[in-house]
């Protein structure tokens, strides 16, 4: 049997073991999460990743997730307190663990140096340690066996020690109580009974704790009698990880037999646990979504053909040829709804990245999210992450400031991120907002100044904002090697555009910066209006039309001799003709005053009213979106394209597109 | 002794020695040949969908049984003297590069088997066509055919069916 067969599902269930490690451990490092529980989940994740790479001899992954799995075991049991440090070694074990099972997965090389890292990590941590009657750990030596990472004391008290009070003896109990202490008594200066003075300190100890322990814990055991006493207090260096090493080699023995056992346990676990889900391929899915486009598409000319048929004598045909088009509806936005996913996995990772980089960079960042039950497309989830990480990075970095200048502000010395998503009409709206400095809007200005960015007279806030997105524009000073190169901004809108999204930027100088990201829900099914230019048909999505009206000719002014209005009840909107905007060729316009009226559709995308100029409205009908971009390159102003019931090829119109590209009313 | 003389990368060489039946066909006085797994239909010419925004010599997007298919005509590319359109008109659907594209020819001729010594490599001549994108040159009796690398040719931004890179 070949068992590489099995290795995608366990590298899949591992990357989200290790992502449940990971937020885990972050939520007991805030402190909101120091229930045992919490702890049992980390554990049985990293317990069931340990399993998996047993059977598939991934043994470099064995080993360190052997490590882990033992400090946890003592933290689940009591037996030890995770504090700040030892969460911090734990989070890196997670991270090269990761990177161990990407090159495992790829059979790339593994990353030595990083891993000896968060090895030594956890060995400082764990030390010699030998719980009573090893059930999973590894039988470690006795406890007279100095381990790695352990303290060895040396104490020896002054002769007159017990003449002020002290007892020696009181204070090796106290040092036995925060560990295994092992004790060596040393007796040489102790005289024949007979020459004894009883009130005088004659014993000396070595005395060794597990490098457990913390050192503050030592001191303060000696802390009354430090100028009474020779003391030497050192940690011993890490010895070879023989020791952890050997014995980890023979806990896989046994752990590679029970290691199938464990899988399944944990699988079923997993199933049990109230998720009631099943994996399916992404590749299933979309072929199931392909084919109720087709389905839909058929509906569509079906309903097109009966419509020339008389009602009265096709009765039956055309009622049931209706309920097959609610019924296909009906499929068409269950199977939709499959490739949705909560807008919480494309969050997940940032509060562990937002601690990260606060922690870099020196600032105190709280991280708020709201909306995350809110589902996107899973393929949009997908691209919306490196967007969201840059704009993430970017509000830490420029956006927050430093403690000291928050609170010279009369800010609150802890900046406050936060990430909402929410759904707005047939639309995602994801906001970043963060509490931080704001644009600094003349700054932005001096900059477009200096780099011959042509901006109007006096160009409204929303203008200013927008020259953020120019590709290389930046006003940082320095460089860090987190953003400042200038690359970022328009890398993100142009991959928000190619989502058929848009992003535009709030700020108020000293409260703070908004990036509001807008995304369709769903890109493969759309209500239209089909609408005939020249001899070409185009959709115009119902959810962007307005209205339609046949305009007056003298409703149709020019602005400074080129771009043409039109007046809407006392609103003037920019008209586009659509057949000179899409560059069709002007042989098939009727062209002079002779032409027939053109009628004018009114559009609203991102807030932005225009009129787009068509020949004739020809009907309405759901249309299933084809991606050009598969075969073809983006084109600006078409947002995708359809097959009509006649078989023809349609182009969909980029309302938002075009008003982008609209002439921008400039500010009083 | 063959001399399968390859100007060209090291790719090309080895696609050339794994593939050596091409699909012939016709543009203007000219005859051309690729590599027949590239091919994957061949289909008459019918109406087209106009792009806005496109070249002279991409018509246009068809419904290739629901796949949108842009379609290209050589004659046009190649820049020949004419260009007709009627039903003789033929297309020729390619699958290159993960992607389909339509191509627009004067007609097929057939499927050919050229060996390793039948290729000639191109001559150095001033061409309306990159000589990066021709493999060799084929011989088969009195026929000269001219062997497209379609790989690169459709890949290539200047036929303008790739967005270009961002500066």
């Amino acid at each position: 049997m070949d068992i590489t067969r099995f290795h995608a599902a366990f590298f899949d269930e591992s990357r989200e073991g290790l992502d449940a490690m990971e937020s885990g451990l972050l939520s007991l490092e805030s402190g909101a999460g120091v229930d045992g529980e919490t702890i049992n989940v980390i554990f049985r994740a990293a317990h069931s990743i340990k399993g998996g790479a047993a059977t598939f001899g991934f043994t470099s992954v064995t080993d360190l997730t052997h490590l882990l799995e033992t400090l946890l075991d003592e933290a689940r049991a009591g037996r030890r307190v995770l504090d700040p440090g030892a969460i911090g070694a734990l989070l890196v074990s997670v991270d090269v663990l990761r990177g161990l099972l990407a090159a495992c997965e790829h059979g790339s090389a593994i990353d030595e140096v990083a891993l000896s890292g968060a090895r030594a990590g956890l060995d400082a941590l764990l030390g010699a340690d030998a719980p009573a009657g090893a059930t999973a750990g590894p039988a470690r030596a006795g406890s007279d066996a100095a381990g790695a990472g352990d303290w060895r004391i040396a104490f020896a008290p002054a002769p007159s020690m017990f003449l002020s009070g002290n007892d020696p003896l009181r204070i090796l109990r106290e040092l036995g109580s925060h560990g295994e202490l092992g004790v060596e008594c040393i007796d040489e200066r102790l005289p024949p009974f007979a020459d004894m003075d009883p009130f005088e300190a004659y014993l000396a100890w070595n005395l060794t704790l597990p490098g457990s322990v913390p050192r503050a814990a030592i001191d303060e055991a000696f802390a009354w009698v430090l100028d009474e006493c020779e003391l030497g207090i050192e940690t011993l260096a890490p010895a070879a990880p023989d020791a952890p090493a050997a014995a980890s080699q023979d806990a896989t023995v046994p752990a590679a037999t029970s290691a199938a056992a464990d899988a399944a346990t944990a699988a079923a676990r997993k199933a049990g646990e109230g998720d009631n889900s099943i994996r399916v391929a992404v590749a299933k899915v979309d072929a199931l979504i392909n084919l109720v486009g087709e389905l839909v598409i058929t509906q569509a000319m079906l309903r097109q053909r009966s419509e020339h048929l008389d009602p009265v004598a096709n009765e039956a045909l055309i009622s049931g040829l209706v309920q097959l088009e609610r019924n296909t509806r009906d499929l068409q936005e269950s199977v939709m709804g499959v490739r949705m996913l909560p807008v919480e996995f494309a969050f997940s990772r940032f509060p562990r990245m937002v601690r990260d980089i606060a922690t870099r960079l020196g600032k105190k960042v709280r991280l708020r999210t709201h909306g995350e039950a809110t589902e996107l497309d899973k393929g949009v989830i997908e691209k919306i992450v490196d967007p969201l990480v840059h704009l993430v990075r970017n509000a830490i970095d420029h956006g927050l400031e430093l403690p000291g200048e928050r609170r010279a502000a009369g800010k609150d010395d802890t900046g406050t991120l936060s990430l909402s998503a929410a759904h707005q009409g047939a639309s995602i709206v994801i906001e970043i907002e963060d509490d931080g400095r704001g644009l600094d809007r003349d700054r932005i200005l001096r900059k477009a100044a200096e780099r011959g960015i042509a901006m109007p007279e006096h160009p409204t806030d929303a203008q200013v904002w927008d020259l953020v997105f120019a590709p290389g524009f930046s006003t940082a000073d320095q460089l860090t090697d987190l953003s400042g190169r200038g690359v970022g901004m328009d890398v993100v809108r142009k991959n928000i555009a190619a989502l058929g999204g848009h992003v535009e930027i709030r700020s108020r100088a000293g409260q703070g910066t908004t990036v509001a990201i807008r995304l369709p829900l769903t890109m493969a099914i759309v209500d239209g209006m089909s609408v005939a230019v020249g001899d070409e048909v185009f959709i115009v999505p119902l959810s962007m039309v307005i209205e339609s009206l046949l305009p007056a000719p003298a409703d149709i002014r020019t602005i400074a001799g080129e771009a043409r209005v039109l007046r809407v009840r006392g609103d003037y909107l920019p008209l586009l003709d659509l057949a000179s905007q899409y560059g069709l060729p002007a042989a098939t316009r009727a062209g002079g005053e002779q032409a027939p009226p053109r009628i004018a559709v009114v559009v609203e995308a991102d807030g932005r009213r225009l009129a787009l100029e068509v020949d004739e409205l020809l009907g309405q009908q759901q249309v299933v979106v084809k991606n050009l971009e598969s075969n073809y390159r983006r084109i600006a102003g078409v947002s995708g394209a359809t097959i009509l019931g006649d078989g023809r090829v349609a182009l969909i119109v980029d309302a938002g597109g075009l008003a982008q590209s609209a002439p921008l009313p400039t500010a009083a | 002794m063959s001399h399968p003389a390859r100007s060209d990368t090291p790719a090309t060489a080895r696609a050339d020695a794994v593939a050596s039946e091409f699909l012939t066909f016709v543009l203007g006085e000219e005859e051309y040949g690729v590599d027949i797994l590239r091919v994957q239909e061949i289909r008459s010419y019918d109406a087209v969908t106009r792009l806005p925004d496109a070249p002279d010599y991409i018509k246009g997007v068809i419904n290739l049984r629901g796949i949108i298919v842009p379609v290209v005509d050589m004659r046009l590319k190649f820049r020949l003297a004419k260009a007709e359109y009627n039903a003789l008109t033929v297309m020729i659907v390619l699958s290159v590069g993960g992607r389909v594209v339509g191509m627009v020819v004067d007609s097929v001729s057939d499927v050919v088997q050229l060996a390793g010594e039948q290729i000639r490599a191109v001559p150095e001549i001033g061409a309306t066509i990159d000589r990066q994108f021709l493999t060799g040159i084929g011989t088969l009796d009195e026929r000269m055919l001219i062997l497209l690398d379609i790989e690169r040719l459709m890949g290539h931004e200047t036929m303008g069916l790739v967005a270009p890179e961002a500066a």
